[in-house]
């Protein structure tokens, strides 16, 4: 079965995607005082990219030239599976938030063997990293997921976000209200991770012994590094879909309405991205573990919430 | 329970948490101030009818447990000049899984046990969950002013602890009010006495030096 509006909606938002990173550094370089690149400053990059040639190393192989493509079909796999329209999405089935988890988790492989890939000790490095928070990050995602699946009782995002009768969290029926908040700031903070920004990864810094995403993608070029940061743009609208579905009730809006406060969602926890960024410094390598873990802990805090009911 | 009072007590805990993963005394001392303001604040979104005792208790609550001690706790690292981080024996990671199993053990604890008629389970629960915790915190960090901290954390538990009581006997939940003289002590005697580490005397870690 087609599902028209939710098509429509996918490639809308797909395309104000790369439009998020450019809030969230607007509004960084805003509170710390600078002009900053322009809104559109990822269409210009993806634009000059996309004309360039791909230069590859001699000692690559398949994997390192099919590693981005994985990384976008992935990442826009994952993002057909979320009702982004409110009530349907391109693709549902039961048990779908665990293909969600295992499509991402994919694009990340394939990204991290591509780094392997390109025999240099600097991106080895970021790999490993980068695989280490992915276990910590992965935790939290999935007991949020479960504790959304227990209020909805689906085993489906659709569901999750969008038909089951979730009840609003201001109704205050049971701990529904507080372990909702909880689910989305753990799911903001597995956000802050995932897409490598400020306490986790620094996106504005390149060649620095402590970055991690930027490293593994150092010898892309080209339409292959466009595909990748296009991914990431995606990957930052799915996620902050995720956040925006938990704390408005989709069941509430219809239509043109859901789609519109979704993207004003986005663009609201882009910009929280910024000021997380200008507020916070990045934290020191070791401690990012126990700042995933706390995502963890709070995602933990709700199922107890919701199981206790 | 109204949903106002559950999220009180969710911050409550989320406060617990922000004590056990910090590595900053003034993140502790600003978290558990903020514990206080929400203690202080419980009273008024749990009770049904208004009385004065119930707004004394909370305007008490929140004076004594988030300006004033927070205010002496921050004087004594000041004129102690205590070096500005916890000192924790375990790791932080492991410190927040242990709050997990803590609050698991509250919620588990909560619903078996035999509770008077009102007395919210979530209530019982976070009050569990702030004494193993204040316990965690005083056990596991090695300065005098982190388990004051977490002395703290064990007396607001066992404060709320006696909100589930609060219409019935409220002189019990005065007394615990009380307890907070004795932290002002604590703090007291950090402050005379200099002590910018431990209580040396009385740390546990000395036991070892008796062999020979």
């Amino acid at each position: 079965m087609i599902v028209w509006p939710a098509i429509v909606t996918l490639v809308w938002l797909l395309v104000v995607a790369p439009l998020l990173p450019g809030i969230a550094t607007k509004t960084r370089a805003w509170l710390t005082g600078r002009r900053g690149p322009p809104l559109l400053q990822l269409y210009f990059d993806l634009g000059k990219l996309w004309r360039k040639r791909c230069t590859y190393s001699r000692t690559t192989t398949w994997m390192f030239r099919v590693a981005p493509l994985t990384l976008l079909m992935t990442t826009l796999g994952a993002a057909c599976l979320l009702p982004l329209d409110g009530s349907h999405a391109v693709l549902r089935f039961s048990g779908d938030f665990i293909a969600f988890a295992s499509l991402l988790a994919l694009g990340r492989f394939a990204l991290v063997l591509a780094g392997l890939d390109t025999g240099s000790s600097f991106e080895g490095m970021g790999a490993s990293r980068d695989v280490t928070f992915a276990t910590f990050t992965e935790p939290a995602l999935l007991l949020g997921f479960a504790t959304l699946a227990l209020l909805s009782g689906s085993l489906s995002l659709t569901g999750m976000f969008g038909t089951a009768p979730t009840p609003a969290w201001t109704a205050g029926a049971g701990h529904v209200g507080a372990a909702q908040a909880l689910i989305a700031t753990s799911l903001f903070l597995v956000l802050l991770a995932e897409t490598a920004r400020v306490p986790v990864d620094d996106p504005a810094t390149h060649l620095e012994l402590t970055m991690i995403h930027e490293v593994i993608v150092l010898d892309h070029s080209g339409p292959d590094l466009a595909v990748i940061l296009y991914s990431g743009a995606v990957k930052l609208m799915v996620f902050g879909a995720l956040v925006v579905g938990v704390l408005i009730p989709p069941a509430a809006l219809s239509g043109v309405r859901a789609v519109a406060a979704l993207t004003g969602g986005l663009v609201l926890v882009a910009a929280l991205v910024g000021v997380v960024e200008s507020a916070t410094a990045r934290l020191r390598l070791t401690r990012v573990p126990q700042f995933l873990v706390t995502a963890a802990a709070l995602s933990a805090l709700a199922t107890l919430l919701v199981l206790l009911q | 329970m109204r949903a106002a009072a559950e999220l009180l007590l969710v911050l409550v805990v989320l406060a617990d948490f922000m004590i056990l993963g910090t590595s900053r005394l003034t993140t502790c001392i600003r978290a558990i101030a903020f514990q206080g303001l929400m203690l202080g604040l419980l009273p008024i979104a749990l009770t049904q009818h208004w009385s004065l005792r119930i707004a004394g208790l909370a305007l008490g609550s929140i004076v004594v447990k988030s300006l004033i001690l927070p205010w002496l706790l921050k004087r004594a690292i000041r004129e102690a000049a205590v070096r500005r981080e916890v000192e924790p024996r375990i790791g932080f990671s492991l410190s927040l899984v242990l709050g997990v199993v803590a609050v698991a053990i509250g919620f588990g604890v909560a619903q078996r046990l035999p509770l008077p008629e009102g007395a919210g389970e979530l209530l019982v629960a976070v009050a569990l969950a702030t004494v193993i915790m204040g316990f965690l915190t005083i056990t596991t960090r090695a300065k005098a002013v982190t388990q004051v901290v977490g002395y703290l954390m064990l007396e607001n538990g066992i404060y709320l602890f006696g909100l589930t009581s609060a219409d019935r006997v409220p002189f019990l939940v005065e007394i615990g009010v009380l307890l907070d003289v004795f932290v002002g002590v604590f703090i007291m005697g950090i402050v005379v006495f200099h002590i910018n580490r431990e209580f040396d005397s009385i740390s546990s870690a000395r036991l070892t030096e008796l062999h020979d």
